[in-house]
């Protein structure tokens, strides 16, 4: 019932605990331990497995093979300690508090989601470890950035996002590509409420009415009549802030319902592999939060090598990011070439860095520079905004009609 | 009037899947005597199960119900023989029995739970499926659905024929009334039981692998099949096939009614507030008979 502690998990803090006393004899120490609690099991399992696991087994199978983190002049393996945290956050804080204080790693990668990276936040900031938050996603961001110096939050705002879609939307309509109805419908939780509490305004500024604006709580097996009602008022835009299950759900019911606004945009979830995986043709137009570059070799590369190690596509919004955070630590500690968090987060904090998304270097603790807004074009899902990003792509519109199953 | 109507159907669809989903633990908890917290990894369990027969060996999910079935009648039959049967035995009474069954599946859950997420990870899931467009009364209905509702009738149907026309059937109802008194009329309690538990078991994998072609389910979501199984359950009263039809059509109805007519939002608050008033006009159940 507690946290379950894996096999390997259980090898590497034994290691690491016979380990100890040499390190400090001899300065480079013989291992990194790198611990994390990630949800295994629970809700959170869904996202955590899709985006967070396969990135950090990933790296540190990336790392070991070149030898190890180079510190100073020696190559230093990382040796991994993990739990799971059953994706409950008192679960999540136990086992924080644990690889700080009992299994004293030197340093914490984050669970996967906003809840969860908002409860461990204090703990990692008390014990001044490095926190980059690669999955939480919160209009708190700012905020908590300045709060806890050490937190590093690299998924943007939900009202970022949010704004971010009627930034794509509202030139097309002064070209008159669009109409001014948006139907929108949201789950009532968490990321949910914020992208669409950062939509609402921004449409209303940019002269756009809504002519449907429900929520609908978490879990609904049923989008039928939701959809029927949102289709009703006929609108040019359809936009959905939605969790992975309803995300598959709506666009299943408008595929076959045959409701074909001009913009279609669903929320958590349409970046996945397994949406392209489920629709195929049919994503073609479809908008989401999230995108990436396709036309970079770093990202390219990046694919390629995640298929290898996970046997599949990461998903094309978080993913890339959380590989990169971890590229941006393995940076930053090699730069400072010694176990010091303290000038790690420094690094962090002031550093650039090289990554598969790109060049990297954080604004008060944010990543500014990610993509908001994505669109399936020919099978990939193509950032389309910010407008003037590397690589961003011109919206396809209207969007094709659903291709028959 | 064609809105109304198209309601109504959708309705009716989402209901017959909550009672397809809850016919399987109406006779697991209330004729076997088993409260199955497990239920739900029961559910998901065969929804890999024919997830993976459509995938790797194209096998169709239909197929897949011949071939699920059986197999989850047996694996059920043997998990109430060897693992379930010495709680029944030295239970004093139901009451002791239903508190063990609780504890003793609770941890089968993990169990189950555990060995699907080893094999196919914790990721979600989802294929299509019959996934075409049907016409019903000016509602826009997936095939798969439909075919779901279908063999929701088809195997309530056919349990109650065999409950209330045949031999075994009668003494399954007999056990399920009045477990103290059946075996004074020559009922094998022990033999009724197990097998009560496992066509409970194989309609649970009728039931997951029928809804494994519409929804997007993953290996950590059983309790969210549990739970709507046991308000179904409870609201048609415990054992009840007529009342578990009853309740998940009732409940389909509501939630549609209030997503399209009053406000998406309020759906669970509807189901619930349903559920309350259930329990306190009839405690026992719609369809129940109010405690010895």
């Amino acid at each position: 019932m507690n946290s379950t502690i894996t096999r390997r998990g259980a090898l590497g803090a034994a290691a690491a605990a016979l380990a100890a006393p040499a390190v400090r004899a001899q300065g480079a120490p013989s291992a990194v331990r790198i611990g994390y609690a990630i949800s295994k099991t629970g809700p959170n399992a869904g996202g955590a497995a899709i985006t967070t696991i396969p990135n950090y087994e990933m790296w540190v199978k990336e790392v070991n093979a070149a030898g190890g983190l180079r510190l100073g002049q020696a190559r230093v393996p990382i040796q991994v300690t993990e739990y799971d945290d059953r994706s409950v956050s008192e679960d999540t804080v136990r086992a924080a508090e644990r690889l700080v204080n009992q299994d004293r790693v030197d340093f914490v990668l984050p669970p996967w989601g906003t809840a969860l990276n908002l409860a461990v936040a204090p703990i990692l900031n008390r014990a001044g470890y490095p926190h980059l938050a690669s999955t939480a996603v919160t209009d708190r961001a700012p905020e908590l950035g300045r709060r806890w110096t050490n937190s590093f939050w690299m998924l943007g705002t939900g009202s970022g996002a949010g704004a971010g879609l009627v930034e794509v939307l509202a030139p097309l309509k002064q070209q008159g590509r669009i109409g001014d109805t948006v139907a929108l419908v949201s789950v009532a939780d968490g990321f949910g409420i914020e992208l669409a509490n950062g939509m609402r305004p921004a449409f209303q500024r940019a002269g756009f009415r809504l002519t449907y604006d429900r929520s609908y709580p978490v879990g609904t097996q049923d989008m039928a009549p939701i959809l029927a009602e949102a289709a009703r008022g006929n609108p040019e835009v359809f936009v959905a802030c939605s969790y992975p299950p309803d995300t598959l759900a709506i666009t299943e019911q408008a595929r076959v319902s045959g409701f074909n606004p001009k913009v279609f945009y669903t929320g958590v979830g349409t970046a996945f592999p397994l949406y392209k995986q489920r629709f195929g043709a049919a994503t073609e137009g479809v908008m989401g939060v999230g995108g990436v570059d396709a036309s970079s070799q770093r990202f390219q590369d990046y694919l390629r090598r995640h298929v290898a190690s996970a046997g599949r596509e990461p998903d094309r919004w978080a993913s890339a990011i959380t590989f990169a955070s971890l590229e941006m630590l393995q940076q930053a500690i090699e730069r400072v070439g010694r176990i010091d968090r303290a000038a790690v987060i420094r690094e962090l904090q002031t550093g650039s860095f090289d990554t598969v998304i790109g060049p990297v270097k954080l604004q008060n603790n944010l990543l500014t520079d990610l993509w908001q807004v994505g669109q399936w074009q020919g099978g990939e899902f193509y950032g389309l905004m910010p407008l003037n990003k590397q690589g961003a792509k011109p919206a396809i519109l209207p969007k094709p009609a659903w291709p028959a199953a | 009037m064609e809105a109304a109507a198209a309601t109504i159907v959708t309705g009716f669809v989402l209901g017959g899947m909550y009672a397809l989903v809850a016919i399987g633990l109406t006779l697991q908890y209330g004729v076997a005597r088993i409260m199955n917290l497990a239920y739900g990894e029961f559910v998901v369990a065969a929804a890999f199960a024919a997830l993976w027969l459509f995938t790797s060996l194209g096998v169709s999910p239909l197929l897949g119900l011949v071939l699920v079935m059986p197999l989850a009648f047996l694996a059920n039959w043997a998990l109430y023989r060897v693992f379930l049967t010495p709680l029944v035995r030295r239970a004093p009474d139901a009451g002791a029995l239903e508190t063990d069954s609780i504890l003793a599946t609770f941890g089968l859950l993990f169990v189950v739970q555990g060995v699907m997420l080893a094999i196919f990870g914790g990721a979600y899931q989802s294929y299509s499926y019959l996934s075409v467009p049907v016409q019903v009364l000016g509602a826009t209905i997936t095939a798969n659905r439909l075919v779901a509702l279908a063999f929701a009738a088809v195997i309530g149907g056919g349990l109650w024929f065999l409950l209330a026309h045949t031999r075994m059937g009668t003494a399954v109802r007999a056990v399920a009334v009045n477990p103290a008194a059946a075996p004074l009329v020559g009922i094998d309690m022990a033999r009724t039981a197990a097998l009560a538990f496992a066509v409970g078991g194989a309609v649970v994998a009728a039931g997951g692998v029928l809804v494994s072609t519409f929804l997007t389910f993953n290996a950590a979501m059983g309790m969210v099949f549990t739970m709507k199984a046991l308000v179904v359950v409870i609201m048609g009263g415990v054992g009840n096939l007529m009342g578990c039809l009853v309740a998940g059509l009732l409940l389909g109805l509501t939630e549609t009614l209030v997503a399209s007519f009053v406000d998406p939002g309020l759906t669970l608050a509807a189901t619930y507030g349903l559920f309350l008033l259930v329990l306190i006009l009839r405690p026992a159940g719609l369809f129940g008979v109010a405690a010895r």
